[in-house]
C-alpha cells in the first residue's frame, strides 16, 4: 500500500506526461528556443540587398566619394540636372534612390544640412538613410573645420579611445577580473527562467484544482485523503512534471545548439551572436579573459541559489494558485484574483534591469527580501556576489512565508473546493480562513 | 455503528448542526432525512472526516473517528463526478488505492464488479466518452469497491435513471444483507421509505425524531383509517381524504377523532364492511406534522 500523497503525485505526473500536448511542448520548445538563439546569427550573416544611389551634389560636398559595396554612389552633373530632371532620371533608370544636396546661397553648411532630400523608388531603409547621413555629417564637419582654420587631419589624430580593464577587489585582497556583462547575462537569464517556470506551472496547479472542482470529483477524493495532502500532492506532481520538462529542454536545446554551431553553420558561430534587444551585450567579453571571469563567479552559490529559488518560488506561488483555483468555479472567474497574485512577479521582472545596474542597492536589497519577488530578484543578484547573511535571510523569509501561505492556502482550499456556485470576493476568502 | 454525541458545527454565523445526537445501528439501512439545508451533508462530511465538528464527538464502533476509518467508509457525495480525461479502469484503481487497497486486490475486485454490472467494455474508455448512466455505474463501483463496513449515499437517486436506480437499490440491499451498514441521506423522503429500516429526521440542524421507521410511523398515527365497503358511503361528519373503487369494493381513507371501534360500529350499520385498517402515516407527513406541531413525546 502506497501513501496517498505518493499516489496523488504519481497520478498528477503520469496523466500530464502522457498527454500529447506535453510531448509536443517538450519537443517544440527547444526547437523554438534554439531558433531564437540561431536565427539572429543567421540573419546577421545574410548578405543584404545592394543599393545604388544617384547623387545630385550641387555644392560638391560628397564628390568623389564612391560609397561602399552595399551602397554605391554615382553623381549627376549639376550643370545638366536639377531636382525635377533628377527625379525623372531616377524613375527611368534602374537606380534605387536619389540624394539631392542643394547649394543654397553661398555655401552655408547650416542651410545645406537642413535641406538635403532623399528620394527612393521604394521605402528608404533605415540602413541606407543612416549611411547617407553619416557620410554627409563627416563631410560637412570637415568643411566646417576648414572654414574655422583647423586641419581635419589634426582633429583625426587627436581622437582618443579609452579602454578600461576593471577588477573586483576580493575580500582576501586578491584582485579578480570584473565580469560584469557575464554576470548580468547569467543573472538575467536565470531570473527569467524562474519567472517562466513559476508562471507556467503554478497556473497549471490552479487549472488542476479547478478541473477537480468542476468535474465534481474532489469530494470523493477528500473522503479518502486530507485536503492538504491533495493540494501538496498536486503541487509536487506538477512540479515534477516541470522539472522533467525543464531538464529535457536544457538537454535538447543544448544538443541542438552544439550540433548547429559545430557542424552546420560553424562560420556564423565563430563570430559572436549579436545580443537581442534589451539583453546585456556580451560581445565585449574577451575570449582570453573568459576563464578568469568565470572564476570570479561563485558557481556553487549561483547554482544552489538557482535550484532553491526555482523551487521556493514555484512552491510559494503554486500554493497561492491552488487556493485561488479552489475559490472559483471556472477559469474565466480567475481574472480578478490573478492580477494581485501575479503583480509581485511582474514587478520583479520589470525591475530586473534596475537590480542588475545596482545589484547591491536598496531596491535590489528589498526586492530580494520580499518573498514574492525574491525568487527572481535575488537570483538576478546572485552572480554579482551577495553577502551570505542576505542570502540566508532571504531564504529564511521565503521558507517561512511558504509555510504560512501553505497553512492559509490550505484553509481556503479546504473550504473552497466544496463551495459551488458562489461568486467569491476577497472578504469571503478572509471569512473562510476562520471556518 | 455510528453514534454522534452533541455534535456541533457552525459556518460563520450559520449553525449547521446544533448539538445533535444520532445513533445509527450496525447492519441497518438508515435514512437521514430532512429538507435541503437541514444539516445532512454537514453531518456526512464530519463522518467522512472532511470537516471536523466544532464540539462533540462521533463514535465509529464505539471509538472516536480516526483517519484509518476512512478505509472502512464508502461515500457517494451529492456533488459527484470523475476525472473526465482519465480512463475508467485507471480511475477506479486510483480511487481504490487511495482507500488503501493494493493494486492487485483493487484490480481483481474491480473486474468482478464490472462483470456483475455488465460494464466490462468500459474499462479502456475515457469517462468523457461514457453516457451519464454508465458513469453512474462507475461511480457506484468506486464507492463500494473497498468493501466498506459503512456506506454513505448523499442524495443517491438524483440524476440516476430508473433502471440504474433499481439496479443500485438492489445492489445496496445485497451489500446490506452481507453486513454493510447503509446511510441514505435525502430530502426526497418518499424515495427511501420502502428501503430504510431506521430513520433520523433533521431540520435546521436539529434532530426531530430518530429510531425504527416502523415505530415512528406507529407513533405518529393520527386517526387516519382505510375502509372497504360494499356500497359507496357518505361518511357523514367525517373528514374524507381519498376515495376509490377497487375490485374489493369501495375504498375510502378518512380522518376522525373518534375511536376505531365506534367508527366500525357506525359504518357497519350503514353498509357491509369488507375491510378496515388504521393507516400508517408517511414520513413526509410525519415531517410536516413535526414542523407544524413539534415532536410527540415517545412515552405518550
Amino acid at each position: 500500500m502506497k501513501s496517498p500523497i505518493l499516489l496523488i503525485i504519481q497520478r498528477e505526473f503520469i496523466t500530464r506526461v502522457r498527454k500529447k500536448t506535453f510531448l509536443l511542448m517538450t519537443l517544440l520548445a527547444p526547437l523554438l528556443l534554439a531558433a531564437v538563439m540561431i536565427v539572429p546569427g543567421l540573419l546577421a550573416s545574410m548578405p543584404e540587398d545592394d543599393k545604388s544611389i544617384i547623387v545630385l551634389d550641387e555644392p560638391s560636398i560628397l564628390v568623389p566619394e564612391e560609397g561602399t559595396s552595399q551602397f554605391s554612389l554615382e553623381y549627376l552633373n549639376p550643370n545638366e540636372f536639377d531636382l525635377e530632371t533628377g527625379k525623372t532620371f531616377l524613375r527611368e533608370s534602374d537606380k534605387d534612390a536619389l540624394l539631392y544636396i542643394p547649394s543654397g546661397n553661398g555655401w552655408d553648411p547650416d542651410f545645406i544640412k537642413n535641406n538635403i532630400l532623399l528620394f527612393g523608388k521604394e521605402d528608404i531603409g533605415i540602413d541606407l538613410q543612416r549611411f547617407v547621413e553619416r557620410q554627409l555629417e563627416e563631410k560637412i564637419n570637415q568643411q566646417k573645420l576648414i572654414r574655422q582654420g583647423v586641419d581635419p587631419e589634426v582633429v583625426a589624430q587627436t581622437k582618443t579611445k579609452v579602454t578600461i580593464k576593471s577588477f573586483t577587489m576580493g575580500e582576501e585582497g586578491n584582485e579578480e577580473t570584473s565580469a560584469t556583462p557575464l554576470k548580468m547575462g547569467l543573472g538575467y537569464i536565470a531570473g527569467i527562467l524562474i519567472y517562466f517556470f513559476i508562471f507556467f506551472y503554478a497556473v497549471q496547479v490552479m487549472r488542476g484544482v479547478i478541473e477537480e472542482k468542476t468535474s465534481r470529483i474532489v469530494e470523493v477524493i477528500i473522503s479518502s485523503v486530507r485536503p492538504r495532502q491533495l493540494m501538496m500532492g498536486k503541487i509536487l506532481g506538477i512540479g515534477l512534471v516541470g522539472v522533467v520538462q525543464f531538464l529535457i529542454w536544457v538537454i535538447l536545446s543544448g544538443t541542438i545548439y552544439v550540433v548547429v554551431s559545430t557542424f552546420i553553420y560553424p562560420e556564423i558561430f565563430a563570430q559572436q551572436v549579436p545580443a537581442g534587444p534589451g539583453s546585456p551585450d556580451l560581445s565585449t567579453v574577451d575570449q582570453t579573459n573568459l576563464f578568469s571571469m568565470l572564476n570570479s563567479i561563485n558557481f556553487p552559490v549561483v547554482l544552489s541559489g538557482f535550484v532553491f529559488y526555482f523551487f521556493g518560488g514555484y512552491f510559494l506561488y503554486s500554493a497561492l494558485f491552488a487556493a485561488l483555483g479552489s475559490a472559483i468555479d471556472q477559469e474565466a472567474d480567475s481574472q480578478q484574483f490573478m492580477l494581485p497574485v501575479t503583480a509581485p512577479m511582474i514587478i520583479a521582472i520589470t525591475t530586473a534591469m534596475n537590480v542588475i545596474q545596482d545589484p547591491n542597492g536598496p531596491l535590489a536589497f528589498w526586492m530580494s527580501m520580499i518573498p514574492l519577488t525574491s525568487p527572481i530578484s535575488m537570483m538576478i543578484r546572485l552572480p554579482f556576489g551577495v553577502p551570505i547573511w542576505q542570502i540566508a535571510l532571504s531564504a529564511l523569509i521565503l521558507v517561512s512565508t511558504f509555510f504560512c501561505v501553505v497553512a492559509l492556502a490550505g484553509k481556503i482550499y479546504r473550504v473552497g473546493i466544496l463551495m459551488y456556485g458562489k461568486k467569491v470576493t476577497w472578504k469571503e476568502l478572509y471569512k473562510w480562513l476562520k471556518y | 455503528m455510528i453514534r454522534a454525541k452533541d455534535v456541533r458545527k457552525q459556518y460563520g454565523n450559520k449553525v449547521a448542526l446544533a448539538n445533535i445526537n444520532l445513533n445509527i445501528p450496525s447492519g441497518s439501512i438508515y435514512g437521514l432525512l430532512g429538507p435541503n439545508g437541514a444539516g445532512k451533508t454537514s453531518f456526512i462530511r464530519i463522518m467522512n472526516q472532511i470537516t471536523a465538528p466544532d464540539s462533540g464527538v462521533v463514535l465509529f464502533d464505539n471509538e472516536p473517528l480516526k483517519p484509518a476509518d476512512i478505509g472502512r467508509i464508502g461515500y457517494l457525495p451529492e456533488e459527484r463526478g470523475l476525472y473526465k480525461k482519465m480512463k475508467v479502469g485507471e480511475q477506479v484503481l486510483y480511487l481504490a488505492k487511495l482507500k488503501g487497497l493494493s493494486s492487485s486486490e483493487a484490480k481483481s475486485r474491480a473486474k468482478e464488479w464490472f462483470v456483475r454490472l455488465e460494464m466490462e467494455d468500459f474499462w479502456e474508455k475515457k469517462v468523457e466518452d461514457l453516457s451519464k448512466g454508465m458513469a453512474q455505474k462507475v461511480q457506484f463501483v468506486t464507492t463500494v469497491l473497498h468493501k466498506p463496513a459503512l456506506l454513505i449515499f448523499d442524495e443517491p437517486f438524483t440524476g440516476f435513471d430508473p433502471i440504474n436506480t433499481n439496479l443500485i437499490k438492489n445492489e445496496i440491499k445485497r451489500l446490506n444483507q452481507e453486513g454493510a451498514t447503509v446511510i441514505f441521506s435525502t430530502h426526497r423522503m418518499e424515495s427511501v421509505e420502502e428501503i430504510c429500516d431506521h430513520i433520523g429526521l433533521i431540520n435546521n440542524g436539529k434532530v426531530m425524531v430518530e429510531g425504527l421507521l416502523l415505530d415512528i410511523r406507529k407513533h405518529y398515527m393520527n386517526g387516519t383509517y382505510a375502509f372497504t365497503t360494499k356500497e359507496e358511503q357518505t361518511f357523514s361528519g367525517m373528514d374524507v381524504l381519498h376515495r376509490d373503487l377497487q375490485h374489493t369494493g369501495h375504498t375510502a381513507t378518512i380522518k376522525s377523532e373518534a375511536y376505531p371501534s365506534a367508527l366500525i360500529q357506525k359504518l357497519a350499520k350503514e353498509s357491509q364492511l369488507l375491510g378496515f385498517e388504521e393507516v400508517l402515516p408517511r414520513v413526509s407527513d410525519i415531517f410536516i406534522d413535526i414542523v407544524n406541531n413539534g415532536p410527540k413525546p415517545m412515552n405518550s
